[in-house]
């Protein structure tokens, strides 16, 4: 690990400025960071930190409901009325790597935290990620890699497990930038690897998610979140479901529907959506919905076990949802 | 040498037999014995030690002045070195110390391979100075991947015939230098009983299949590495080692010292499984850091290190074919496997084959493949857990076969009585019996399965150790004995035997372990540490107590042998006159007590002939939708001899069980083709169970009294995780109704054997 300058901040907006710096990164519960530090595929030069910077680690239930990027994992996992109103979020939340890593990790990190590649991750191999000229996953060892998008420039999933439940219930985020303050909708952050596979998402240098924004539950309103993993303990998932959406005179309304660890992207089906919308509940119904979300899939050479998964664990969810 | 009339056998099972007794030794102990101690539960001597944090590790070692060795490696899969220059290196903050480990002209075999080190002030100063280590490589073809290893074009991992590289003197399987070997296939080493031919002539039924596992790394908590100081031309080193006196010994023999200047201490240590017996690369190395930078040197390495270069249990595929007349009987076994040690050989598989089931012909062929990866070692029961895996399906299948429930087959053909019991033991609390009405469970996409398999290991443990008991005037004890613990419970172990023997309250023994200036305790390795070391301080302890009553019979006047010693209590049976306390006795002796020091005796001879053995049972559930298998519970039954420490054999069987789960269902060490590099160098996406994986374990044991040594005291830690994994196939099998042929049992595995089985027209 190489040295670098530590600067705590003493305001969001002046980690926005500091952090909008080459070389530079920002740490709030520093999970991920340290990790990249430790395996020499980061080296910055200086940390922003805001760990410390109080205010942010509010959840508020409004409507709309905010939450301060800076709560943790397990403060959202373990709050009663989150786990009442967005119990898919609760539930990814809980579910997430070990209690220790849940007690630090922050929902703004776990959002912005980077893919688990096992080639990005080793400073081996210079991969697209780390602006290399190739993607050693698509004809290597990509058991646990992408089953969409895999013919754009990189195969990685994202990772995160609360940003799949915050795509389906549509939130949106409040960010400081380094100039002022901006508003994007979490269906406009992430960024699939087409033309650059260095980011996961749109935010730029400075850019800070401060507050998560949940619109108020419609009423009739129903969500669920499921995973599959192989290990019960510490293990990422295979693939991710979540539902959320309202039933409103016995039809589903709204329905949106997102897969995780299945693309570089939390990956939202608007086909089973399309097969969802205006319908009443059913397992055939189920059936076709999942069918219609893995229909586009094209796995690599290791995984297309993961393309059943995929349909079996939202078809499940589907029925955790509505049934 | 005396005969003396000892009984043994199993359980309540028990005959008379006539064994000789070295001088010195007493008789092994009668069954019906009430032991004080022994057997019983009794926590670690250093439980409170351990989880407070006091206990220091040998990787906590902390010395005046001490500088942080590190290990340049290749990050070629296969290369020559032709230039290695340490200049740069030399000139870098706070670096001390600089070698190549490596020559010019040599040849490095996989990329992890040790190439250089330094030693410097502080950790990171070390890694750092690592890159300005300059090595010029000549790249070479490699070959990762075993079966393209085969192949008549590939790469060669060996140029030339013989030399492969070994990772220390300390592992334990090694293959035979005459073999021949052709490409980088080296073998076979054949062996024939019967013959295997008209076996399969006399067949009525016969099975065939090929079964892969894959490499699986020992992950030792606590990584290899030592701490070496040297006084003048005296080393003394801290390390975390499975034998102090093999570390001493390959020490001395590197460094050309004499095996008296070199001490070795091993207080406490996290783990080996194996892989931690000589000095090893690292270690030397870090002794001559030291010498050159004239400080001590601490050199660990790194879980990564720890993955590519520390050893590993090597993958197979093993072919195998059986045959049995249709009343059920074993008439022929085939083997034929490939195992691949990366740059290692010893890779074979055949001994549960060859060992368990009685079968008048076998045939057993076993090759190396050398691939382009880091070379296997030793590591708990080398060949075992994948060889009883690929045996316990063909069982499960030729049972199937011939229509004969699988455990009644097992029970016609397994030729040990113990082991017999233990299935049947096993079987009753499974409730084996009622298994195919259980298969479906509440959820339409679960089945639960059962399945089993068998467990062997050998009498080991013998001669080549000693140890001293000394018994102060005050009534205490002290007990010394150069054996470590490696988180097993030797050293609580060494105070039971002790108490035992001497029927003191345990709290009244001091233990002393774990240095090479003590007399020299067994190497632990091949399941041997209790079975060598509870003897030999039994031996010395009761010599200790003879000399006691040496001291009173000439205090009482009459002849040794007439005192006896009862309950705490010496005395001269049928003389009211003539008894005393065990304290009052100590009293009586001069001021340096008693203390005597026993070695080992030889094995018995006489005693009766067996290996350990031992069956366990698992409980899985399946997804027929996600593939994904949850084990609920596993009844392990085992023989451990005479139980010393009920608490710490059922711990042992625990550890062997889980590492047993984490191998069928979880290990992989993936390398990547294209590259050479090992992709999941960590214990992340190297994925071992956790908490939440591990099932309801329910160990049994079943006492055997085998008068192979003083103690009845056989090992339990390898045998103890020979079967989960085949126990735990054969249940998933079973819930599936298709064979699973491959470890680790993956879901894409499992939804593959399902779609199988349902293009049958079964199950589901």
């Amino acid at each position: 690990m190489k040295n670098f300058v530590l600067l705590p901040a003493r305001s969001l907006e002046e980690a926005a400025r500091a952090a909008a710096r080459p070389d530079t990164e920002l740490k709030a519960g520093g999970v991920d960071l340290i990790d990249r530090m430790k395996e020499g595929i980061d080296a910055p030069e200086r940390i922003v930190s805001i760990a410390h910077l109080p205010g942010l680690n509010q959840i508020q239930m409004g409507p709309p409901a905010k939450i301060g990027a800076l709560t943790t994992l397990a403060a959202i996992a373990h709050h009663a009325d989150v786990q009442k109103a967005y119990p898919a979020l609760a539930a990814a939340a809980e579910g997430a790597a070990t209690p220790q890593i849940r007690n630090m990790a922050t929902l703004g990190g776990n959002i912005c935290q980077r893919p688990r590649c096992w080639y990005y991750r080793l400073s081996e191999f210079d991969c697209r990620k780390k602006g290399g000229n190739d993607c050693y996953a698509k004809n290597g060892e990509n058991r646990f890699h992408a089953i969409f998008d895999t013919d754009l420039l990189c195969v990685c999933v994202h990772p995160s497990a609360t940003a799949v439940a915050l795509v389906a219930y549509g939130a949106d985020l409040e960010i400081v930038t380094p100039s002022g303050r901006k508003k994007m909708s979490i269906d406009d952050l992430f960024v699939r690897p087409a033309k650059d596979a260095t980011e996961e998402n749109r935010l730029k240098a400075g850019e800070i998610i401060q507050t998560v924004v949940l619109p108020a539950p419609a009423s009739g309103s129903r969500s669920a979140y499921r995973k599959l993993k192989e290990k019960e303990s510490f293990d990422w998932p295979l693939v991710e479901a979540c539902v959320a959406a309202s039933v409103e005179g016995g039809r589903i309304r709204e329905p949106r529907v997102v897969l995780g660890h299945v693309a570089a992207v939390p990956w939202r089906s608007k086909e089973a959506e399309a097969v969802l919308a205006g319908r009443s509940p059913s397992q055939e119904l189920f059936r076709k919905a999942a069918d219609a979300a893995v229909a586009g899939a094209k796995p690599l050479t290791q995984n297309a076990f993961k393309v059943r998964l995929a349909r079996v664990t939202l078809e499940r969810t589907l029925r955790d949802a509505f049934a | 040498m005396t005969k003396q009339k000892v009984r043994t056998g199993f359980a309540d099972q028990l005959e008379t037999r006539e064994i000789e007794i070295a001088t010195g030794d007493p008789a092994p102990w009668d069954p019906s014995r009430k032991f004080s101690i022994l057997g019983s539960r009794v926590t670690r001597l250093d439980g409170p030690a351990k989880v407070s944090g006091q206990a220091r590790y040998a990787i906590d070692t902390r010395r005046q002045g001490m500088l942080y060795g590190r290990i340049l490696r290749s990050p070629h899969p296969a290369a020559v070195v032709k230039e290695i220059d340490l200049t740069a290196a030399r000139k870098m903050p706070g670096v001390r110390a600089v070698l190549a480990i490596a020559k010019p002209g040599e040849s490095v075999r996989f990329a992890g391979q040790e190439v250089a080190a330094l030693a410097a002030e502080t950790a990171e100063q070390a890694s750092d100075a690592l890159s300005a280590i300059r090595v010029a490589y000549e790249p070479k073809a490699f070959v990762v991947d075993p079966q393209r290893a085969r192949e008549e074009n590939a790469p060669l991992v060996f140029e030339s015939q013989g030399g492969q590289t070994k990772s220390t003197g300390g592992d334990l399987p090694s293959a035979s230098k005459a073999l021949p070997r052709k490409g980088n296939v080296q073998g076979p080493r054949k062996t024939d009983t019967g013959d295997v031919e008209k076996g399969f002539a006399k067949a009525d039924a016969t099975v065939e299949g090929t079964y892969v596992t894959q490499v699986q790394t020992h992950v030792s908590l606590e990584t290899h590495g030592l701490t070496a100081e040297w006084n003048g031309d005296e080393l003394k080193v801290w390390a975390s080692t499975q034998s102090i006196f093999d570390v001493r010994n390959e020490l001395a023999e590197s460094l050309g010292l004499d095996k008296s200047k070199v001490e070795v201490v091993t207080e406490y240590m996290g783990g080996g499984f194996g892989s931690k017996f000589g000095a090893r690369v690292e270690g030397v190395t870090a002794a001559k850091l030291a010498k050159e930078a004239g400080a001590p040197v601490k050199l660990f390495l790194d879980r990564k290190e720890e993955q590519l270069a520390s050893g590993n249990r090597p993958s197979s595929i093993q072919w195998i074919k059986a045959g049995a007349t249709k009343d059920g009987k074993l008439v022929a076994l085939h083997l034929v496997v490939h195992g691949n040690g990366g740059t290692n050989g010893g890779t074979g598989t055949s001994r549960p084959l060859k060992n368990i089931y009685a079968c008048d012909n076998v045939r057993v062929e076993e090759y190396d493949v050398f691939t382009n990866a880091g070379p296997s070692c030793a590591m708990r029961a080398p060949g075992h857990p994948q060889g009883v895996f690929a045996l316990e399906a063909t069982m499960d299948e030729l049972a199937h076969k011939l229509g004969i429930d699988p455990l009644e087959f097992r029970l016609k053909n397994d030729p040990s009585e113990v082991r017999r019991k233990q299935f049947e033991i096993g079987a009753e609390r499974v409730a084996w019996k009622t298994r195919e009405e259980r298969r479906q469970t509440k959820d339409p996409s679960v089945r639960r399965g059962v399945g089993f398999a068998a467990a062997l290991w050998y009498n080991t443990g013998g001669t080549g150790n000693s140890a001293t008991v000394r018994i102060h005037k005050d009534g205490s004890a002290e007990v010394i004995h150069g054996v470590q613990d490696l988180g097993t419970g030797a050293r609580t172990m060494v105070g039971i035997v002790t108490a035992e023997e001497l029927e003191l309250p345990l709290e009244r023994v001091t233990v002393r372990i774990g240095d090479t200036r003590m007399p020299e305790g067994p190497g632990s390795g091949g399941s041997c540490t209790t079975p060598s070391s509870a003897p030999t301080i039994r031996a010395a302890a009761w010599q200790a107590k003879q000399k006691i009553a040496e001291h009173l019979a000439k205090n009482w006047s009459v002849p040794p042998e007439q005192v006896a010693f009862m309950k705490g209590e010496f005395s001269v049976p049928g003389d009211p006159k003539r008894h005393v306390s065990w304290s009052e006795a100590c009293a009586q002796l001069p001021a340096e007590g008693v203390s005597a020091t026993a070695s080992r005796a030889e094995n018995h001879a006489d005693a009766w002939k067996r290996f350990t053995s031992g069956a366990q049972f698992a409980e899985v559930d399946v997804d027929l939708d996600t593939g994904l298998v949850r084990v609920k519970r596993i009844v392990a039954v085992h023989d451990c001899g005479l139980v010393v420490n009920a608490l710490t054999t059922e711990s042992q069987i625990q550890g062997g069980v889980i590492q047993g789960l984490s191998y069928a269902l979880y290990e992989d060490r993936i390398l990547d083709k294209t590259s050479g590099h090992m992709v999941n160098p960590n214990v992340e996406q190297y994925k071992i169970a956790g908490a939440l994986d591990v099932p309801l374990i329910e160990t049994v044991l079943v006492p055997v009294y085998d008068g192979v040594n003083n103690t009845h005291s056989v090992g339990i830690g390898e045998p103890a995780t020979v079967p989960t994994a085949g126990a735990i196939a054969n249940a998933v099998s079973h819930a599936i109704g298709a064979r699973v042929r491959r470890l680790p049992i993956t879901p894409e595995a499992v939804l593959e054997a399902v779609d199988e089985a349902r293009a049958r027209g079964g199950v589901a």
